[in-house]
């Protein structure tokens, strides 16, 4: 281990605290007994009890869970059939503008996508609901998902494709047999960012959501404004872990494998 | 009984398996395949030769479908194959880079194929048991591509693309990636195949060596162009041009005029100090013509006296020695400035060695020894 200087300590403790101070304060006050935010009144678990009772967040959460699982899958699927065909098709005519314009909503500010969804949506007589919320944010979720894809295939080995079709596929079988099994982990990553965009989302959120069906970023974020309450302290603890264990349990699984292939790899060319 | 020799390329009664009918193909304006034709018959070993870029991998990818063809046309066994997808043809393709998928076991990976023609359970398992008996690679059919080695990888690749059976088989530059040892095993070991199996073989490289080795002819290519097509012996023995012959292997080219000097043969006057070279030729000359005469260095000696019975004899010192093991190099350089390499087996310990560097010596050829090349 190297010693760390007094200075590397300093910025160190600083960054962290920096970064994850509003958090660890977050998570204690979710334990606080008194109704009162600011004033600790001992250890208890009585809010995340509360939240359960209440109606109105439990189907905000659900309303969130099932937007995002359908966007994101909606997205996945559009978003990898556009990168295919952008990093496959060579040139064609308008292949500058079509790259363009798919990439174009990554940098449109979230208020005007919002607010052109709305105008699409009262235009087609379409009641807000969850189908456009789902449809809203796989307009915008898709892009990152091709963005994500599209680098994946770039480095893509195009002889696998054109062995698959020596050996009698057909173009759609090539794709679906040997493709897509490999480009699978960018295609699962790109559904991970997409399934997040969605569950953080609250600017795209509010212009396609009704009186129907509200998301939990919604539903927090008009909680607010009338106070901080415990409860929403307790919401974001129990969001903030499922996060945490998702990531370490991904990096965790990816490191694994890496090691486990190296070292196969290395077996291999002992054995050669 | 005679052994008929393999030749179907000398029987005009013989059918082509592949025919290559003033193939032209070109990337934008860029020529890569320019007026080619060629015959490549059922059983044969055909290599393709030359040097990179030549366009060898390009007329490979027009055979297995993945190039259009800009001119001309294209038949397997009689059928113009410009309009039948590459899932549709009865070719199969070794890939430069193997080409496996890296997500399926070595089984899964011969079996794939066989999977795309519906076959049964029980077919499948024969056939991919066969493959894997052929390749040595019982061992190894659990196992997935990143889990053997380079040597193991590239048999699994001829495995698949020949468990199809197909009438074709094309290998590009297939023995790349291996070091000489396993080079030569699996050249003698792709030749045994060849012969147990009876398909067709198209191999691409850019190592004369192994294009001599395994091949029953030899197409030396230069920019999309044929230069030759022979025998392995012939290409060697009888380059019809310069750049044939000092494309395969070494050979040193004298440049002069020539003059006829009986019964098929020739004077090549060169170098005005040196006496005229003899040379035995077929092909004719008129006097005065620009000629080559290109000799192997095997079939050059070289001896401290000159020797009586020598047509041509010229004398030089020696520049430099090349050690090969089993034979030596000396590198002769005459008055002229021009160098002749002349080689000899190395049958004594190097301490023993007849010449040294600086050492007057005399280079002796025989008046059939050399080819009287016009370009
Ligand atoms: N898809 C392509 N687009 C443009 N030029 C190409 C393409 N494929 C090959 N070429 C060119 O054609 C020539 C022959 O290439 P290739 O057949 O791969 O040569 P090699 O004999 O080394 O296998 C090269 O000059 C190469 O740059
Ligand atoms: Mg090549």
């Amino acid at each position: 281990m190297t010693r760390l200087s007094w200075f590397n300590v300093t910025s160190l403790t600083l960054g962290f605290a920096f970064l994850y101070l509003p958090m660890v304060i977050l998570i204690i006050y979710s334990f606080n007994a008194s109704q009162l935010v600011t004033v600790w009144a001992g250890f208890s678990t009585r809010w995340y009890g509360e939240l359960l009772q209440n109606e109105a967040f439990l189907d905000a959460a659900w309303v969130t869970i099932k937007v995002a699982v359908l966007s994101s899958t909606i997205a996945t699927v559009l978003g990898t059939m556009a990168a295919y065909v952008l990093v496959r098709a060579g040139r064609f005519l308008g292949r500058t503008l079509f790259s363009g314009m798919i990439y174009a909503p990554l940098v449109m500010p979230e208020v005007i996508t919002g607010l052109s969804l709305l105008l699409l949506f009262i235009g087609i007589g379409l009641d807000r609901g969850v189908l456009t919320i789902v449809l809203a944010h796989t307009t915008f979720s898709m892009c990152y998902v091709s963005v994500v894809v599209s680098s994946r295939l770039m480095s893509f080995d195009r002889s696998l494709e054109e062995a698959a079709l020596d050996l009698g596929c057909s173009g759609f079988d090539a794709f679906r047999l040997v493709t897509l099994p490999i480009i699978a982990p960018a295609v699962i990553s790109g559904w991970l960012l997409a399934f997040t965009l969605s569950l953080d989302d609250l600017v795209i959120a509010s212009f396609a959501a009704g009186p129907s069906a509200t998301t939990l970023p919604i539903k927090i974020f008009s909680a607010v404004r009338l106070g901080v309450s415990p409860e929403i302290n307790a919401l974001s603890t129990i969001m903030i872990g499922i996060v945490t264990v998702g990531v370490i349990s991904a990096s965790l699984i990816s490191k694994h494998r890496t090691l486990r292939q190296r070292q196969e790899e290395q077996a291999a060319a002992r054995a050669a | 009984m005679a052994e008929t020799v393999f030749a179907p390329w000398d029987d005009p009664a013989e059918k082509p398996l592949i025919r290559f009918r003033n193939v032209t193909k070109q990337f934008g304006s860029f020529t890569a395949i320019d007026d080619l034709t060629l015959d490549i018959f059922e059983r044969e070993f055909f290599a393709l030769l030359g040097p990179s870029g030549c366009g060898k991998t390009t007329m490979m990818r027009m055979l297995a479908g993945f190039e259009t063809i800009s001119g001309g046309t294209i038949e397997l066994a009689g059928q113009d194959i410009a309009a039948v997808p590459p899932n549709k043809r009865a070719v199969n393709m070794m890939f430069q880079s193997y080409a496996l998928f890296p997500h399926l076991s070595v089984y899964d990976n011969i079996a794939f194929g066989l999977r795309r023609d519906r076959k049964s359970r029980g077919e499948i398992d024969a056939r991919v048991a066969e493959m894997l008996k052929l390749t040595r690679l019982e061992k190894f059919a659990r196992r997935k591509p990143h889990q053997i080695s380079g040597g193991q990888r590239q048999r699994v690749a001829l495995a698949r693309s020949l468990a199809k059976a197909p009438k074709l088989l094309l290998l590009d530059e297939p023995l790349g990636a291996l070091d000489a040892k396993l080079r030569q095993a699996t050249q003698f070991e792709l030749m045994d195949i060849q012969e147990k199996t009876g398909t067709t073989f198209v191999i691409v490289t850019h190592d004369q060596e192994e294009a001599m080795t395994v091949a029953s002819r030899v197409a030396v290519m230069d920019e999309g162009r044929l230069m030759q097509v022979a025998t392995p012996e012939r290409i060697y023995e009888a380059p019809e041009s310069v750049y044939v012959a000092d494309f395969i292997g070494d050979v040193n080219i004298l440049t002069g005029t020539a003059q006829a000097s009986g019964e098929a043969q020739f004077r090549v006057i060169w170098d005005g100090e040196q006496t005229p070279l003899v040379a035995a030729s077929s092909r004719e000359f008129h006097d005065g013509q620009a000629c080559h005469l290109a000799v192997r260095p095997e079939k050059v000696s070289i001896s401290a006296e000159r020797p009586e019975a020598a047509e041509n004899a010229v004398q030089g010192k020696v520049l430099d020695i090349a050690y090969l093991g089993n034979l030596s190099t000396y590198h002769v350089e005459l008055p002229g400035g021009q160098i002749i390499k002349a080689q000899t087996a190395n049958t004594r310990r190097i301490s023993r060695r007849s010449f040294t560097w600086e050492d007057p010596v005399w280079v002796s050829w025989s008046a059939t020894a050399g080819v009287l090349l016009a370009e």
